[in-house]
């Protein structure tokens, strides 16, 4: 199997690149496989259009930009509208549900949607919802293992908030599961 | 950063982005005085020694511009340190007369160049490799220094330790040219125990104070040694043209016997400074030659032209400056071309044309940066370098 190419888009505060970072780190750590993430981001601090790009194989990574990713995650309505036409036909997209209105997909998309916003608000830190996520596209496309991106999430938060993170990795990967189980 | 030992190297296996791998690297050979005026794609690099300096007795400084930084570097190697800066675009333009200055007066430190597309503020978040050229000629006057090129995270830490090494044995700047995609692009680097990391420390005088001279190549050498600051020898540094001892010497024979050895401590050590990475040379028609990211763009576009039969092998500049002359004279003797794709409008092109001397087809495949080539497009090139 080739190259999995994966995007993250979403606004400037979400955790967009943290999570990116994250999955990358689940591969390259700790799957033994390998990855690398390139970033873009607009010239404000918050708020502007970013996106994380990660490329994920079995043999090391040459080309390292992500043209037609295989998977993207959409935390803003702006990147679902600037992302989603890179995706490609067969590909699937997961949503923040509450901000992210999918139209206009081609129906072979298959499109996954978690309220990750509010399941952070109710852990008491919006903050984690990029966790939340990166837990939901754990269960979803099986891309890195559940032990791996557990790993990656310790060694990426400050260790302060660890047990907040890992309680959101857990809730988001859970709802995936559930939704998948409920799809299967 | 838990697991950093008192040498302040971050043992074991991390996910960095080349900046940060850059830092790592300038830590782990001993570097302990950084001077910055932070720029993208740059910054990256003296955020990270801003952090880390504190943990490992160095210190980190902020100037007002790159012309500060730039000679606040020089200063603290002066003063004994392990030195360096970085900087990117118009702050590495800035920064030229004292890289010359750091010629002449065989100061050991380390520049880091992490390119963005110009000319002036160009496209400041964006790759290019344009400054190749500037890297070995953008001071005045006439010298020779050395430049590294790293492809990855993993070679911008270990590159940037050889770059330590290399200023120290040769006391002379040493540049690693990073492209922003490199410097920001995270993958998997391996950063092995410090007793594993070969680390060249400065080479200081044994000789008494009056007996040493500065500038006099040491025995065997045709680098001089150094002296440690508050040790008892007086010594004097000066940008104009000097004897052994340090002093001006305004006569056109000292100036030859200067610059001759500034020269010949590169030219003629090239053997043992030049690295290159190479594959598939043997019986290669076509060999593309490349450097930092637009390599492993490159490399997709060799595995693309193999499979379609042709005989494409690959050589990969890890050193620009000095050039790999040798080796390309001797391919260029077996195969039919060289392809050179690079994020500029031809400049390491132009060296390769000059060492082939018409031998055989150098075939360029320039892109004005922004970001990297299309593969299919280096693709071409061979196909088209065969024929």
């Amino acid at each position: 199997m080739g190259p999995t190419e994966i995007k993250i888009g979403g606004l400037g505060g979400q955790g967009v690149i943290l999570g990116g970072i994250i999955i990358g780190k689940a591969a390259a750590l700790f799957d033994q496989k390998h990855s690398c993430l390139t970033q873009a981001f607009g010239p404000e601090a918050r708020g502007s259009a970013c996106s994380a790009q990660v490329v994920v194989d079995s043999n090391p990574i040459l080309y390292p930009y992500v043209h037609n990713p295989h998977l993207m995650v959409a935390m803003s309505q702006d990147a679902f509208v600037k992302f989603s036409p890179e995706l490609r036909p067969d590909g699937t997209l997961l949503i923040e549900e509450d901000l992210v209105k999918p139209t206009g997909l081609p129906s072979t998309v298959k499109v996954y949607a978690v309220p990750a916003t509010r399941i952070a608000e109710e852990l008491g830190k919006k903050m984690v919802l990029n966790i939340v996520m990166v837990g939901f596209f754990t269960a979803v496309t099986g891309l890195v293992s559940e032990q791996a991106a557990r790993e990656a999430v310790k060694d990426s938060v400050p260790p302060a908030t660890i047990d907040l993170n890992m309680k959101a990795f857990e809730r988001g990967y859970a709802y995936g599961k559930q939704l998948m189980a409920a799809k299967a | 950063m838990s697991n950093a030992n008192s040498s302040g190297v971050l043992t074991g296996s991390h996910y960095l982005d080349g900046d940060h791998a850059c830092s790592e690297g300038a830590i782990a050979a001993g570097c302990r005085f950084a001077a910055g005026y932070p720029i993208t794609p740059s910054t990256e690099v003296v955020e990270r020694i801003a952090a880390r300096f504190p943990r490992v007795g160095g210190r980190f400084l902020q100037f007002e511009d790159e012309l500060g930084a730039s000679i606040a570097l020089l200063g603290g190697a002066w003063g004994g340190a392990k030195a360096m800066t970085v900087t990117s675009g118009p702050g590495f333009s800035l920064m030229m007369e004292h890289i010359g200055y750091a010629a002449i007066t065989e100061t050991p430190c380390v520049y880091i160049n992490v390119q963005r597309a110009g000319p002036s503020t160009g496209l400041p978040t964006q790759p290019a490799q344009g400054d190749m050229m500037q890297a070995r000629f953008g001071s005045h006057g006439d010298y020779r220094l050395i430049a590294l090129c790293p492809n990855s995270p993993q070679e911008c830490f270990d590159l940037t330790v050889e770059a330590f090494n290399l200023a120290e044995e040769f006391r002379v700047p040493v540049l690693v040219m990073l492209d922003e995609v490199v410097g920001h692009m995270t993958e998997k680097v391996v950063i092995p125990p410090a007793g594993e990391i070969p680390v060249s420390p400065r080479r200081w005088t044994k000789k008494a104070p009056g007996e040493f001279k500065l500038f006099e190549p040491a025995e065997g050498s045709l680098v001089p040694e150094m002296t440690m600051p508050g040790e008892g020898h007086q010594i004097h540094v000066t940008g104009l043209t000097h004897d052994e001892r340090g002093y001006p010497n305004m006569t056109i024979a000292a100036h030859e016997k200067m610059q001759r050895r500034l020269f010949d401590k590169i030219v003629l050590n090239a053997d043992r400074i030049v690295k290159w990475e190479e594959k598939d040379l043997a019986g290669a028609e076509v060999v593309v030659v490349s450097y930092g990211i637009t390599s492993r763009v490159a490399e997709k576009a060799i595995q693309a032209a193999k499979e379609k039969g042709v005989k494409v092998g690959s050589f990969r500049l890890i050193t620009a400056w000095p050039f790999p002359e040798k080796q390309i004279l001797e391919m260029s003797t077996k195969v039919k071309a060289f392809v050179v794709p690079e994020l500029n409008l031809g400049q390491m092109s132009l060296e390769i044309e000059r060492v082939v001397g018409g031998r055989c087809k150098t075939v360029g495949v320039p892109h004005v940066g922004g970001t990297v080539h299309k593969p299919e497009v280096i693709l071409n090139a061979i196909l088209e370098a065969v024929r």
